[in-house]
């Protein structure tokens, strides 16, 4: 038997609500800033809308396209672009055949902004003025057709969609397709766009969100005791997968390797996490098995943490029940404390993250954590980054949607 | 209140500009749309969409594929909305 292919990350990119780009949004995360802020608008009023702050994006993205670009995308496929191209400059521009080049980039939910504009265009002046580009615009593999577009890519271009885990499985699927010998090369992540009365009047009529209106910086704090739902967030996060051969062939820059997918379904409930995490924990375990890693060589755990009542702890209880204990010596972060929850982007921002932990070695915090939880059992890295063991290390990040997709993906240090 | 051809083919340059992305002096009546502006199919009905909205014209589907060039659509809308 051949051996298997290893998959590196040769190139990052990002457009989140901590920064432009990959560069800005590690700093910020690395600094304890938060993203979250108070919506400039007066959909709560209006619409009797509970929560009327989010984790919205800085800057402005058709600034970095043309306007036929613009025009042509949905805001999810706009972030995703443009961190698309940032992490493709990132890699070098890497010179390779179209046929073995992929796109797999997820969104949770599509260009839903598309889809409700539309709806509102139909019913206020009829079909006439319905614009032929809504269709393309609205459909949730829309951000990964046009980066296949973009960038020639040929191999395949696709977009798995498992909610909140979707970022982090597009990352998983696009580790089989260089595995699978289908490429050698996938831009792959996750991107989401949801920043709409509609969607974030759904999400708290699920009584998953925080209501802390008066202090939107604070609202996200996972593992707290206070915490009270999450931070609906958005924005786009993009790494560049490569094997191994391709990126020394090339003599690439290689921030870490993705070393293992482990990927499970709870089967339990629509929206609520099986009690006893043994999805997640299959998952975990799976992804230590796929990377041929060890529960002791595992550093740091970027957790998937929403800062919900019931999902925060479960997880928790979980990486403990795996690792055992070894959990004594994992740094356990919470990033969406920072970032809010990018929903389809989120698992693609944390993968990002835990590259850059295991590059850089240092675990970014959990910001807004003043009385943890008293049953947390694995050590949080809090307010500030802490420092990560040189020599071999391995780190996990999860991701979990609702409908019970659970991924854990495993990076280690080259 | 009609649009005269002149006021017709300054919003249609402003139209097909703000879809291909040319320059809306790019937008003469000679230029043909497939061939000079680069706009495809899709495109070429996201345009004439905002140019019925716009000029408050009817454009049937049909009739598209007659204007092939800047200049047909201009006279086609302004014979329309007479």
């Amino acid at each position: 038997m051949t051996p298997r292919t290893d998959v590196v990350v040769t190139g990052l990119g990002a457009f989140t609500s901590l920064g432009e780009d990959a560069p800005s949004t590690w700093q910020a995360a690395l600094a304890g800033a938060s993203g979250a802020r108070t919506l400039e608008n007066d959909w709560a009023e209006t619409y009797g809308i509970p929560v009327n702050f989010a984790a919205t994006v800085v800057g402005d993205v058709t600034e970095r396209l043309t306007r036929p670009e613009t025009k042509r995308m949905d805001p999810s496929a706009q972030y995703a672009v443009v961190a698309a191209r940032e992490a493709w400059a990132d890699a070098g521009t890497p010179e390779i055949d179209p046929e073995r080049l992929g796109a797999v980039v997820s969104s949770g939910i599509g260009g839903i902004i598309t889809t409700l504009d539309g709806w509102d265009t139909l019913r206020e002046r009829g079909a006439r003025r319905m614009l032929p580009t809504t269709v393309p615009m609205l459909m949730p593999n829309s951000p990964s057709a046009y980066i296949s577009l973009d960038f020639n890519a040929q191999a395949g271009a696709h977009a798995l969609v498992s909610a909140c885990a979707s970022g982090a499985e597009a990352i998983g699927y696009g580790v089989d397709m260089i595995r699978a010998g289908r490429a050698d090369v996938v831009i792959a992540g996750g991107t989401e766009a949801v920043i709409h009365p509609m969607p974030i009047a759904s999400f708290a009529a699920s009584r998953t969100l925080s209501l802390r209106n008066d202090d939107p910086a604070a609202a996200s704090r996972p593992y707290d005791v206070d915490r009270d739902g999450f931070v609906i967030g958005e924005g786009a996060a993009i790494v560049i997968l490569e094997s191994a051969e391709h990126a020394a062939a090339r003599g690439a820059r290689v921030y870490a390797k993705l070393a293992g997918v482990g990927l499970s379904a709870d089967a339990y409930h629509i929206t609520s996490p099986e009690p006893e995490g043994r999805g997640q924990i299959r998952a975990m375990r799976s992804a230590l098995d796929d990377a041929g890693v060890t529960a002791r060589e595992v550093v740091h755990v970027n957790a998937h943490a929403t800062s919900t009542k019931v999902g925060d702890m479960i997880e928790a209880r979980a990486i403990r029940h795996l690792f055992a204990s070894e959990a004594d010596h994992i740094a356990l972060s919470a990033t969406k404390s920072m970032t809010g929850h990018l929903l389809g982007g989120a698992g693609a921002l944390e993968t990002l993250f835990t590259v850059k932990a295991v590059a850089d070695r240092k675990a970014p915090p959990t910001i807004n954590v003043d009385n943890p939880d008293p049953e947390l059992d694995v050590p949080l890295v809090r307010g500030t980054p802490a420092d990560l063991p040189s020599g071999d290390v391995a780190a996990v990040n999860n991701s979990f949607g609702f409908g019970g997709h659970n991924v854990a993906l495993v990076v280690t240090n080259v | 209140m009609a649009y005269t051809e002149e006021e017709v083919l300054a919003g249609l340059a402003e139209i097909v500009a703000e879809e291909s992305g040319q320059p809306a002096s790019a937008v003469v009546p000679s230029a043909s749309f497939t061939d000079d502006l680069d706009i495809d199919s899709l495109s070429m009905m996201t345009i004439i969409t905002h140019a019925e909205d716009k000029f408050d014209v009817r454009i049937p589907d049909e009739d598209v594929k007659n204007l092939s060039t800047v200049g047909d659509a201009v006279a086609y809308i302004a014979k329309a909305q007479a």
